[in-house]
C-alpha cells in the first residue's frame, strides 16, 4: 500500500486539508481530488506550461510538485483568479483578442500571464515570449495571446 | 448564390466567443475533467517492441492485485469484419482499427495497445500494468517505406495485397495501393521544357501535437445502455466506431462531446473509447481514461513522414510544360496515409497541360497514420514549391510573378480530375506582391555568421463539407439557442451563433450557441475538413432562416394581414408595407409567442456540397546561423482566400496557427526511431514544437474570394495555412545560404551538415 500523509493548504483562499499518497503530484490531487480541473494534464512532465499554478508566489508546473510538497503553502489556481464580478485583465484581454482557440492551454496561459504582470508590469514583447516559453499553444502560434498580455499590461496601468 | 450585395452587421465583426468566460476561468470541462460516482481508472499496457508475436499473455497478476477491477485483452474484443467508415479527412477500417485498439495476434509498432486494466486509482492501475506477463516472439521491423517496398521486406501483414493499376501480382506485399492521376502526356511536356528540375524529398513522420491527450469515460448501466463522454472531433463518428467495435447499437450508445483541446484531424479515430466501455461494462463502473503523452506520441495517429520525387519542366518565359511526381507516404501498421490527397495538393495551384502522378501507401511498423491539418499536403508541397522556386531562378524571375503566370483560376483541371469552381490563387499572389513585408527589402544581418534569406511558397487544399444538423430555438426574452453537433475546436459556436444573428437581426450574443450529445442533435459529421463554418454554418442559416419566416408569419397574424405584408428588417425589426404605423421586433414577437401559436423554432439539416477550395501564399525571412546552422524566422505574412471572413480574429487565428505549426514541421518536428523501431523522442521536451519564443509575429492578410455555392460565401479556412510553410522556409533558406535542402525537419543539425558541405562553415 502506498505511504499517505494529511497535508494542509490553501488553495484559491480556501484552507483544506486531507490524504494524499506520496506519490501523488499536486496536479492530480488539484484535479481528482479537489475537482479543481482548471489546471490540465498536457505532458505530465514539466514541458507544456498547462498545468501552471502560482505556489507561494511562484510560477509552478504542478505535475512536477508532489502534493506532499504543498503542505502549508499556498496556491493560486486559474479558478482562483477572477473576482466574483470581474475577470482578470488577462482573462479579458485573452477574450477580446481572441487568444484562445481550442482552450485547453489557456487556464496555464493566463496564470503564467498574472504571474508576469505581477512582478512586470510592462513587459515587451521579447520579455513575453521569453517568460511564456514555458507554456506552449498548438493552435494560435501565439500572435494573439501575445498581443493579449500586452493589452492586459496596458489595462492594469489604467486601471481598468 | 452567395449573397454578394449586402452589407452585413454582424459577419465580419469580431464579437467575445460565446464559450469564452469558461475557457479563461478554468471553468469549461474537457474530456479528462469528468467526475463520476464510483470512477474507476483506466490504463493500457503497450508493446515495448516494433514486430513481434504475442506468444502468451497472463494477467492473473494484474488481477490479483487489490483495487484492481478488470483486465481486457484484443480476446474481449469481438471479431468484426472489413468495413469502411468515412471520418472526415479519412477512411478508416473497422477491423483495422479493432487491431488498433488491441492488438491481437501480433504488434505491429512500439506503443501498440496490448491490455488494459481498470483500477481505484490510476497509480494501482500502473501497477496492474507492470503485472501483467506478455511473451513476445520479436519479428525484424521494417521502417523505412523504400525498405518496406521490396519484395523481401519483412511483411506486417502477410494477407495484405496491393491494391493497384493493373501491376499486381498477388503476392504479399506492404504496398497497400498504388495509383496514377494523369492527363496529357509528360513526355512531350518535358521535351518542350527549356529547364527541367528533378529531386527527391524526405520528411518524417509528425504528430498534430495538441496539448489535451486523448481521453475517454464510458459508463455501461446494468440495461446496457452506454454514455461516453470524450474530446473528439465528432461524437456521431464516436458513436458509429464504437458501435461497431463493442457491437452495440448506436441507439444504446449516447456520446457527451467535452469540450476539446486541439485536434488537427487526430481526435476522429477513436482509440480509448472501446477499452473504457468494455471496462466499464465487465466493471459495472464508469471508467476514466487519458493517456500520457509518450502514449499520445507512440501510439495515436501523426501524419506520413515519405519520399517524393518532384521532376518539372518551363520553357525560358517560366511557362510550366509538365510536372511529374512520385509520392511514397508511410500508412503506418494499417493502410490508409493521405497519399491521395498529397496527390491533389502537389501541383494544386498550377496549370499544367502535362502532368502524371504516382501514389504509393506504404505499411511500415510505426504507428497507423491519421489526419493532420490538409493531411497529406504539407509534405507534398515542400517538394514542388522548392523545384518551382528553382524554375523561377532559372528563369530568372520573380518567384510571385512565376506563380502568377502559372496560377490556377476557375475553370483550370485540377491534376487529380476535377475543374476548378471560382478560387482567388492569382489573387493571393497579387496581394503578397503588393504587401508591405514583400515590397520592404530583406537587409542583411549585422551579424556576420548569421545569412539572411526571403522565402515564398503557396498551397492548396481542398476543404469538406457533409451532413449537418442545427436547431434554433426562440426565447421569451428575444434571445435565441443555437444548438448543433459540431465540437467547436477553434471558435465554430462563434462563427455559426454570428450567421444565426445575421439572419434574425439580432446581435451576436443573443445566440447562445450549444454543441449538444448525439441524443440531442441530428446526425453531424466531424469537425474536420475545414468544413465546420461551412456546413454548419450553412445549417445555421437555414434554421434562422425557418425562425425568420415564422416571425413574420407572427407578425402578419398579429396584424391581420398576409405575411407577403410584413418586412423584416436586417436589425430584426419589423413593419408592414401597407401600413406604416404597424411596427414590431424580433424581441416582441418572441415574448407574445406563446399566445400567438407556441414555441418558434427553425431547424437546418443538410449534406453540405458545394466546398470552396482554399489557396494560400506566404512570405517568410529567415535567418541562419552558418555557425550552429540554426534558423530563425524574422518575418512571416500569410495571405489566403478565405472566402468570406464570418469572424475574422478567428480565421486569422486559424491561419497564425497553421503557420506555427508548418515552421514546426519545417524546422524541428520529427519521430525519431532506432533501428528496432522504437520511438526515442516521446516527449514534448524531445518533441520540439515551437514554443512562444521560436516565432514572430504572424501577419495575415485576408483575400475574401466569396464561394458562390454558399449562401454566405464562405469557404473553409483552417487547413490550408498549414501547406506552404515547409516549402516557403526552405526557399528562404536557399535565398540565405544557396543550399537547396531536401529533408524535414530542416534542424540545426541538418542544415550544418549542409553548410560544411558547401564550404560555407567548417
Ligand atoms: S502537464 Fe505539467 S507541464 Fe505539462
Ligand atoms: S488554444 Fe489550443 S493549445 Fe492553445
Amino acid at each position: 500500500m502506498a505511504t499517505k500523509q494529511i497535508i494542509r493548504m490553501t488553495v484559491n483562499g480556501e484552507d483544506v486539508e486531507l490524504l494524499v499518497e506520496a506519490r501523488e503530484s499536486l496536479l492530480e490531487v488539484l484535479r481528482e481530488k479537489l475537482e479543481l480541473t482548471g489546471a490540465k494534464e498536457g505532458c505530465n512532465n514539466g514541458n507544456c506550461g498547462a498545468c501552471s499554478v502560482i505556489f507561494d508566489g511562484r510560477l509552478v508546473n504542478s505535475c512536477l510538485v508532489l502534493a506532499v510538497e504543498a503542505d502549508g503553502k499556498t496556491i493560486t489556481t486559474v479558478e482562483g483568479i477572477a473576482r466574483p464580478d470581474r475577470l482578470h485583465p488577462a482573462q479579458r484581454a485573452f477574450l477580446e483578442e481572441a487568444a484562445l482557440q481550442c482552450g485547453v492551454c489557456t487556464p496555464g496561459f493566463i496564470v503564467a500571464s498574472k504571474a508576469l504582470l505581477d512582478q512586470n508590469p510592462n513587459p515587451t514583447e521579447e520579455e513575453i515570449r521569453r517568460f511564456l516559453a514555458g507554456n506552449l499553444c498548438r493552435c494560435t502560434g501565439y500572435h494573439k495571446i501575445v498581443l493579449a498580455v500586452q493589452k492586459a499590461a496596458a489595462m492594469m496601468q489604467e486601471g481598468v | 448564390m452567395a449573397e454578394e450585395k449586402k452589407q452585413f452587421r454582424v459577419i465580419g465583426t469580431r464579437p467575445i466567443r460565446h464559450d469564452g468566460t469558461d475557457k479563461v476561468t478554468g471553468y469549461a470541462r474537457y474530456g479528462a475533467d469528468i467526475h463520476l460516482s464510483g470512477m474507476l481508472y483506466g490504463k493500457v499496457l503497450r508493446s515495448p517492441h516494433a514486430h513481434a508475436v504475442i506468444k502468451r499473455i497472463d494477467t492473473s497478476k494484474a488481477e490479483a492485485l487489490p483495487g484492481v477491477m478488470a483486465v481486457i485483452t484484443g480476446r474481449d474484443l469481438p471479431e468484426v469484419a472489413d468495413r469502411l467508415e468515412e471520418l472526415g479527412e479519412q477512411v478508416t477500417n473497422i477491423r483495422d482499427e479493432s487491431h488498433n485498439v488491441l492488438a491481437t495476434g501480433k504488434v505491429l509498432y512500439h506503443g501498440h495497445a496490448v491490455a488494459a486494466v481498470a483500477a481505484v486509482s490510476p497509480h494501482v492501475a500502473e501497477e496492474a500494468l507492470k503485472l501483467i506477463e506478455v511473451e513476445y516472439e520479436v519479428l525484424e521491423p521494417v521502417l523505412d517505406v523504400l525498405e518496406a517496398m521490396k519484395p523481401d521486406a519483412p511483411l506486417l501483414n502477410p494477407n495484405l495485397r496491393t491494391r493497384g493499376i493493373g501491376e499486381e501480382d498477388g503476392k504479399p506485399s506492404n504496398i497497400a495501393q498504388h495509383f496514377q492521376n494523369k492527363h496529357g502526356d509528360v513526355e512531350k511536356g518535358f521535351a518542350e521544357a527549356d529547364y527541367v528540375v528533378e529531386r527527391e524529398f524526405r520528411t518524417t513522420m509528425v504528430h498534430q501535437g495538441y496539448i489535451e491527450p486523448q481521453n475517454a469515460t464510458a459508463y455501461v448501466r446494468p440495461d446496457g445502455s452506454v454514455t461516453i463522454w470524450c474530446s473528439t472531433q465528432g461524437a456521431f463518428a464516436v458513436r458509429s466506431q464504437v458501435a461497431q467495435l463493442c457491437k452495440i447499437p448506436v441507439s444504446k450508445i449516447k456520446v457527451v462531446p467535452m469540450e476539446i483541446g486541439g485536434g488537427f484531424g487526430g481526435k476522429t479515430v477513436v482509440y480509448l473509447e472501446p477499452l473504457a466501455v468494455l471496462l466499464s461494462k465487465k466493471t459495472g463502473r464508469p471508467v476514466k481514461m487519458w493517456m500520457n503523452r509518450a502514449e499520445v506520441l507512440q501510439a495515436t495517429g501523426p501524419t506520413s513522414g515519405s519520399v517524393i520525387r518532384v521532376k518539372m519542366g518551363c520553357k525560358k518565359d517560366g511557362t510550366l510544360t509538365a510536372a511529374q511526381a512520385t509520392l511514397i507516404y508511410e500508412a503506418g501498421a494499417f493502410p490508409g496515409s493521405p497519399v491521395g490527397a498529397g496527390a491533389g495538393v502537389i501541383f494544386a495551384p498550377y496549370r499544367l497541360p502535362n502532368v502524371q502522378i504516382d501514389g504509393y501507401d506504404v505499411l511500415v511498423n510505426k504507428p497507423k497514420t491519421g489526419a493532420y491539418r490538409a493531411p497529406g499536403g504539407t509534405n507534398a508541397a515542400f517538394a514542388a514549391e522548392s523545384v518551382v522556386d528553382e524554375l523561377a531562378r532559372l528563369c530568372g524571375m520573380d518567384p510571385l510573378e512565376f506563380r502568377l503566370k502559372n496560377g490556377v483560376k476557375e475553370g483550370d483541371r485540377r491534376a487529380d480530375g476535377p475543374r476548378l469552381p471560382r478560387v482567388g490563387y492569382l489573387e493571393t499572389v497579387r496581394a503578397a506582391m503588393e504587401s508591405d513585408h514583400y515590397k520592404t527589402p530583406l537587409e542583411p544581418s549585422p551579424d556576420p555568421t548569421k545569412r539572411r534569406g526571403r522565402g515564398v511558397a503557396s498551397g492548396f487544399w481542398f476543404n469538406g463539407g457533409g451532413p449537418s444538423s442545427v436547431l434554433v430555438k426562440v426565447n421569451e426574452d428575444g434571445t435565441v439557442d443555437l444548438i448543433e453537433g459540431s465540437t467547436d475546436i477553434g471558435g465554430t459556436r462563434a462563427s455559426c451563433a454570428m450567421i444565426v444573428a445575421e439572419v434574425l437581426g439580432l446581435p451576436a450574443e443573443d445566440v447562445h450557441p450549444h454543441v449538444v450529445d448525439t441524443d440531442s442533435i441530428g446526425y453531424t459529421s466531424v469537425t474536420g475538413g475545414s468544413s465546420v463554418t461551412h456546413k454548419t454554418g450553412w445549417a445555421s442559416y437555414l434554421a434562422a432562416q425557418e425562425v425568420r419566416e415564422e416571425v413574420i408569419r407572427r407578425a402578419a397574424l398579429l396584424w391581420s394581414v398576409e405575411p407577403a405584408e410584413v418586412e423584416y428588417h436586417d436589425d430584426g425589426t419589423l413593419t408592414c408595407k401597407s401600413d406604416p404605423s404597424k411596427k414590431t421586433t424580433f424581441k416582441e414577437i418572441a415574448a407574445q409567442m406563446n399566445r400567438t401559436g407556441g414555441p418558434i423554432e427553425g431547424k437546418g439539416t443538410i449534406n453540405a456540397g458545394g466546398a470552396g477550395p482554399g489557396f494560400g501564399t506566404h512570405i517568410v525571412d529567415v535567418e541562419v546561423d552558418i555557425e550552429t546552422g540554426k534558423v530563425d524566422i524574422l518575418r512571416y505574412t500569410a495571405v489566403q482566400d478565405v472566402g468570406r471572413a464570418i469572424h475574422p480574429a478567428y480565421v486569422e487565428g486559424q491561419i497564425e496557427g497553421g503557420v506555427a505549426q508548418g515552421a514546426g514541421w519545417a524546422l524541428t518536428e520529427e519521430y525519431y526511431y532506432d533501428e528496432k523501431g522504437h520511438l526515442l523522442n516521446s516527449s514534448l521536451l524531445d518533441y520540439r514544437m515551437p514554443t512562444a519564443l521560436d516565432l514572430p509575429l504572424i501577419e495575415t492578410i485576408l483575400v475574401e474570394v466569396p464561394n458562390p455555392n454558399h449562401p454566405l460565401g464562405v469557404r473553409g479556412v483552417g487547413e490550408t495555412p498549414i501547406v506552404p510553410p515547409a516549402g516557403a522556409i526552405a526557399n528562404a533558406i536557399y535565398d540565405a545560404v544557396g543550399i537547396r535542402l531536401t529533408r524535414l525537419p530542416m534542424k540545426p543539425s541538418y542544415v550544418l551538415e549542409e553548410l560544411i558541405k558547401a564550404g560555407l562553415t567548417s
